[in-house]
């Protein structure tokens, strides 16, 4: 007598189906999650790649051993130690080329270090094994290194420390830093944000407050900054080279102000064609924080009689800026990273100075890591990873600056 | 008496004064910034028209050397400026070859995570996977190159054989594109899903439809133009994309269609060409204008292309 109405056949069925149909719905939810985690695993193995890259153990072979110099480690010796090293175990010409570079007793305990590496040890790596190759199978490594160079020693090393960020560049990877490309990436930037600034909050004024949408000038302007927003970052790089590089060289290269040895492949040029870069990215950042300003702040404005640019300069510009900055930092960050661009105008490759100035040749960060990574032996893999770690911790705190910035801003006008 | 005297040329003085006041005042100042401003959004235009101009004539010098040829330009395969075999198809097809691999990563795991975004994430699980997604777009090509030569050539050199796989080829340096174009796709697709509106779902619900149905049947629909404008411009990126296949894709043009060789792409090319000083006004310093001409062409095509398909779908859901 079981008069269950679901109990037919035909429920049945929609009942399974819809089982069915929830299942197929779960199979898909986890292919969807799936997808979003690769995109968090691609982040997580791009990180360890250059983490495991930039500690490693490096096989070292010295000219002389350190440990016949001196009975203590070299970097607890004295400076005045260091000096007598440096006097007996180097010739009277180079003691005298090195002392007239800069006075050997006023010379930095560092610096003293350096020589002393440089000029007497002489270290050269042979090869370089990173953590994860070391931990897997070190035992087959200590095998590798002691057949194939039985002079070298084994030893671990950092090679993002304290002195990567403060050596100049050199030919030797254990003796590189990165202080000239992080200088030049820094003169870089100033000449980047003193040109793109004003011009792209000037041109984002433009647009939001004064232009008359109706008119076609305006609006092909506008279409314009959009489409310039997605022209590859070479086509600028091209854009410099014959502009500012070729064209504009007696002013880029400083000529004009007699400066004659140098061409236009100068940090001045490379700074300008980043302001063209990022200039569209700028303006549609700065548009968007001006657009957020509410009316009625200009309309109190005028009210009390004031004229336009008073109440753009007074009440819409002040109450925009942490939009406009967090806009701005956000799109130097892009121009930190940027090294298409910087090849084609022409940083130089192999540099040692510092730049002196807008017209000084120069290389920059990112520029710096894709020619250590170019380079087939492993050793300069690891600085090249060393380098990226330094790239990305700044844009890092960059994007952190920005993002404190947008919540004080989100908060005030909540 | 005295008092309203006072009263009465008060209001003479001050009538006039603001009549006088009230009358629109000529303000150079005011006229000279609106100018200066006007300047400042017109320079974007110069940059247009700075890079067309010096693009098209630099091109057009180039197609003037002796040996150069239009029609060679573009239906021959040999790219060798050294003896005078400038066919553009190998780094054109090499460009596609890694534009193709790129997408086949960054679209379906683009869409795939923007329709978990959109419909399925909590407001928790959102708001720490969105993050971690831009810090992904926020990474420097070079990085992404280095990556590549160094994580993803080494797997998939493991995974088909040493002999098999070169140390630079395309299938790497796609690969490695397409995540970093994903996040781009990603956010775009979601955007365009976000803007359907909930009335859409609701209804989907209320005829008894899965989520899974109300997503991949009412809303991808209704997101379609949107979604197509994300993966237009992610193509527009693989192909501009510079660093990583410099990197990793190889230097040397080749015309093959084995994912496993190197060969250089249209970018790879300009790159490698003008390291260094190059030369001006020689057949190489002229042929990266000619190959950059193209490259803006195509990909300015691509992005407006994919404007006008989000300015659809803003029509109709805005």
């Amino acid at each position: 007598m079981n008069h269950d109405p679901f109990a037919n056949t035909a429920h049945n069925r929609d009942a399974s189906g819809l089982a069915r149909r929830h299942r197929t719905g779960k199979t898909w939810q986890a292919i969807f999650f799936s997808s979003t985690v690769i995109g968090l695993l691609a982040l997580l193995a791009l990180l360890a790649t250059v983490l495991d890259k930039s500690f490693s153990y490096v096989a070292i072979e010295y000219k002389v051993e350190p440990a016949s110099l001196a009975a203590k480690p070299l970097d607890e010796l004295t400076d005045a130690e260091l000096v007598n090293l440096l006097e007996a175990n180097l010739s009277k010409n180079r003691l005298r080329t090195l002392d007239r570079a800069k006075t050997l007793t006023q010379r930095t305990h560092s610096d003293l270090l350096n020589l002393v590496y440089e000029n007497i040890l002489e270290p050269r790596a042979l090869a370089s094994y990173s953590i994860s190759q070391w931990i897997t199978n070190s035992q087959q490594i200590r095998a590798e290194v002691a057949k194939k160079y039985p002079h070298a020693r084994l030893e671990f090393r950092a090679w993002i420390n304290g002195n990567f960020l403060i050596d100049p560049l050199s030919g030797d990877p254990l003796l590189a830093g990165v202080r000239t490309a992080l200088l030049g990436s820094l003169y870089l930037i100033a000449i980047t944000i003193a040109v793109a600034f004003p011009i792209g909050v000037g041109s984002a004024i433009y647009l939001e407050e004064y232009a008359d949408k109706k008119k076609w000038y305006n609006r092909i302007i506008q279409t314009n900054i959009d489409n310039l927003a997605g022209v590859p970052s070479i086509v600028y790089g091209i854009l410099g080279l014959a502009i500012f590089v070729r064209t504009l060289a007696p002013i880029t290269s400083g000529a004009f102000l007699g400066n004659a040895d140098s061409n236009g492949r100068t940090i001045l040029s490379a700074g300008m064609t980043m302001a063209l870069l990022i200039l569209p990215v700028l303006i549609i950042n700065s548009q968007e924080a001006i657009r957020a300003v509410p009316n009625s702040l200009r309309q109190a404005s005028y009210g009390l009689g004031a004229t336009k640019w008073q109440t753009i300069w007074n009440h819409v510009l002040p109450s925009a800026l942490p939009g406009i900055l967090t806009g701005t930092i956000l799109a130097i960050s892009r121009a930190i990273g940027e090294t298409a661009p910087l090849i084609i105008v022409g940083a130089a490759t192999f540099i040692t100075s510092d730049p002196s100035g807008p017209f000084s040749k120069f290389t920059a960060l990112p520029i710096q890591i894709y020619n250590w990574t170019t380079r087939p032996q492993e050793v300069y893999r690891n600085i090249a990873a060393a380098a990226i770690l330094v790239l990305l911790i700044s844009l890092l705190s960059l994007n952190a600056a920005a993002i404190l910035l947008r919540n004080r801003f989100s908060r005030r006008h909540a | 008496m005295a008092s309203m005297e006072i009263s009465q040329s008060l209001t003479k003085t001050t009538g006039t004064s603001i009549s006088k006041r009230l009358k629109k005042q000529h303000r150079p100042a005011e006229k000279l910034i609106q100018g200066f401003l006007f300047l400042c959004g017109a320079i974007s235009i110069l940059t247009t028209v700075g890079i067309v101009f010096e693009l098209g004539k630099e091109a057009w010098l180039f197609f003037r050397t002796p040996g150069v040829d239009l029609v060679d330009f573009f239906t021959t395969t040999t790219w060798q400026p050294s003896i005078g075999k400038f066919g553009v198809l190998p780094l054109v097809n090499a460009t596609l070859m890694t534009t193709v691999f790129a997408m086949l990563i960054a679209l379906p795991l683009g869409l795939a995570a923007a329709i978990f975004l959109s419909e399925y994430a909590s407001h928790k699980a959102r708001s720490i996977l969105k993050p971690i997604l831009e810090i992904l777009a926020g990474v420097p090509t070079v990085v992404y190159g280095y990556f590549a030569l160094n994580f993803m050539t080494p797997l998939l050199r493991s995974i088909f054989g040493e002999s098999n796989v070169q140390i630079y080829n395309t299938l790497s340096a796609g690969m490695v594109m397409g995540i970093m174009i994903l996040p781009l796709v990603s956010s775009m697709s979601e955007d365009a899903l976000s803007a359907v509106p909930r009335s859409l779902r609701e209804a989907a619900y209320g005829l008894g439809a899965t989520r899974f149905e109300t997503a991949i049947k009412v809303v991808l629909p209704a997101a379609f133009s949107g979604i197509i404008a994300a993966f237009i411009i992610g193509i527009s990126r693989a192909i501009g994309e510079t660093m990583i296949v410099a990197v990793a894709a190889g230097s040397g043009p080749a015309f093959t269609f084995n994912p496993f060789k190197g060969a250089e792409t249209m970018t790879g090319y300009i790159a490698r060409i003008s390291g260094g000083d190059l030369a001006y006004d020689t057949p190489d310093y002229n042929s990266i204008f000619a190959i950059g001409l193209l490259l803006f062409a195509i990909t300015l095509m691509l992005n407006i292309l994919s404007r006008r398909l989000v300015a659809r779908y803003r029509e109709v859901y805005e």
